[in-house]
């Protein structure tokens, strides 16, 4: 099966000398979804930034067979579309419309293409009431659904989620599900949240100070780091 | 999160609004001319300036007063030059200082607050303005929010620790610092989730609208006017 991601002994230490990475080996098949378990500070985000080149360190990686280099860059970033923790930092436009257009227009689409693609993937996320709208007005489950929209707008491959369900109360949590359950991209999915990781995915790997503890099924994972507070 | 007011009045609807930016550009930079070569001594010309202003911001249907607030604020800058020039004994000349950098700021102040910061960028960029000035209003425009949030938050948080108004300055100064790592985390944030989508140094407007005729009458119309108040007062 051919691989959508692959990486081999990955390192980055972060500028103050945190060193964030230790040595990561990690693959993703074509159409797959895996789980990123972890304590805070493992290394989950330092990884997911890792993946569309956004910070770069010791070691090799591919996305779709291309190894990333400043002249895949572009490519790989229309082809993984990140999902960030905080969406206040990935929605930056004035309007939800705006916002998701951002990415189309800097794909080089005319501007009547990218409002029209913005439109479709809004309208797709259950967003479509609100195009005018300000971003930082909106809850935090409709910041979630238009940074999907934004991503879901550059048309990637890959989606990359960091901790997609953190601020979201349990019934936005189970829309949010039944959204991103309906996409049929190839997920990475950095989350806590057990039942996510369940009904999503069907691999987990674990991170344990920037090296990965441990990998396979989401359920036997979860049981074997007693990842569950209950 | 916190937002700027401005930003908001720059998505009214009103006819002002819906003019073309490049029109409301140069018929911008045609006030700003026409009032920096002003004499002082032709008082009657400014209060004709303002009333100007004045009707294009009722137009507008902004609030005058927190235009004039807003603008206000380049005040302490050009009153240094304004009581020097006092000082030296020219009255009129500082009197004419301080009235045109109040009403060159309520003039600028009155584009951004009827045209979206994309609209007259993409007006700037299509008079071939140097992109890296435009980028730079760009970031600083997005970053001053970034800002404006990042104190919020602290106020609130050191509000709800049982901080008053009244110490609300101390405390603001011995926060400085921290506050502008926040805020230079949260940007160097927001700039990642633009390189993840794409960025590449150049803001795409989105929608660049056609000038119409009535873009053209309201250009001319300033024109007209600024001329006629600068010739005849
Ligand atoms: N910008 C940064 N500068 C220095 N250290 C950082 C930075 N961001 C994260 N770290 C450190 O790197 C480690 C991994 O952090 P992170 O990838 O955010 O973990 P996780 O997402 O799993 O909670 C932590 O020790 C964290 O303190
Ligand atoms: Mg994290």
């Amino acid at each position: 099966m051919s691989k959508a991601i692959q990486i081999r002994g990955l390192r980055y230490r972060y500028p103050d000398g945190t060193q964030a990475l230790n040595g990561i080996d990690f693959h993703l098949d074509a159409g797959e979804s895996v789980a990123l378990f972890g304590a805070n500070g493992s290394g989950k985000t330092t990884f997911v930034m890792h993946l569309n080149g956004l910070l770069r360190g010791e070691g090799s990686i591919e996305v779709c067979s291309m190894p990333l280099s400043d002249e895949t860059l572009e490519q790989i970033r229309s082809k993984v579309g990140v999902v960030f923790q905080d969406s206040d930092e990935q929605l930056f436009m004035p309007t939800v419309l705006e916002d998701v257009a951002f990415g189309p227009l800097n794909l080089g689409l005319s501007p009547d293409d990218a409002l029209t693609r913005a439109r479709t993937v809004l309208k797709r996320v259950g967003m479509a009431h609100a195009l005018e709208r300000a971003p930082y007005h909106l809850s935090a489950g409709e910041k979630k659904r238009v940074a999907i929209a934004g991503v879901l707008a550059m048309d990637p491959e890959i989606l990359v989620l960091d901790e997609p369900t953190t601020f979201l109360d349990p019934p936005t949590r189970r829309d949010l599900l039944t959204l991103l359950r309906s996409l049929p991209q190839a997920k990475v999915v950095v989350t806590h949240d057990a039942n996510l990781a369940r009904a999503l995915t069907t691999r987990a790997v674990f991170f344990d100070q920037g090296r990965i503890a441990g990998e396979g099924d989401v359920i036997e994972l979860i049981q074997r780091f007693h990842w569950e507070y209950s | 999160m916190h937002h700027l007011v401005i930003d908001r009045w720059s998505r009214g609807s009103s006819s002002l609004h819906q003019r073309d930016p490049r029109a409301k550009l140069a018929a911008l930079l045609v006030f700003l001319i026409v009032l920096s070569t002003t004499r002082p001594a032709a008082q009657w010309a400014f209060a004709a300036y303002a009333i100007m202003l004045i009707i294009a911001v009722h137009s507008a249907r902004l609030p005058i007063l927190g235009l004039a607030g807003r603008a206000a604020l380049v005040l302490p800058f050009s009153a240094t030059f304004a009581l020097l020039t006092w000082w030296s004994g020219d009255t009129l000349r500082a009197l004419a200082l301080a009235e045109k950098s109040f009403l060159s700021g309520m003039a600028a102040l009155l584009l951004v607050a009827t045209t979206p910061l994309t609209g007259w960028t993409a007006a700037l960029e299509s008079w071939r303005a140097p992109r890296m000035l435009i980028l730079v209003i760009q970031f600083v425009y997005r970053y001053l929010f970034v800002i404006a949030e990042q104190a919020q938050r602290m106020r609130w948080a050191a509000v709800c620790r049982g901080s008053h108004k009244t110490g609300g300055f101390r405390l603001a100064t011995g926060l400085v610092g921290v506050l502008f790592a926040r805020s230079w985390q949260r940007a160097d944030g927001i700039y990642h989730a633009m390189l993840a989508r794409g960025f590449r140094g150049r803001f795409v407007p989105a929608a660049p609208a056609p000038f119409r005729a009535a873009d053209a009458l309201f250009f001319s119309a300033c024109l007209a006017g600024c001329l006629a108040v600068r010739i005849l007062l």
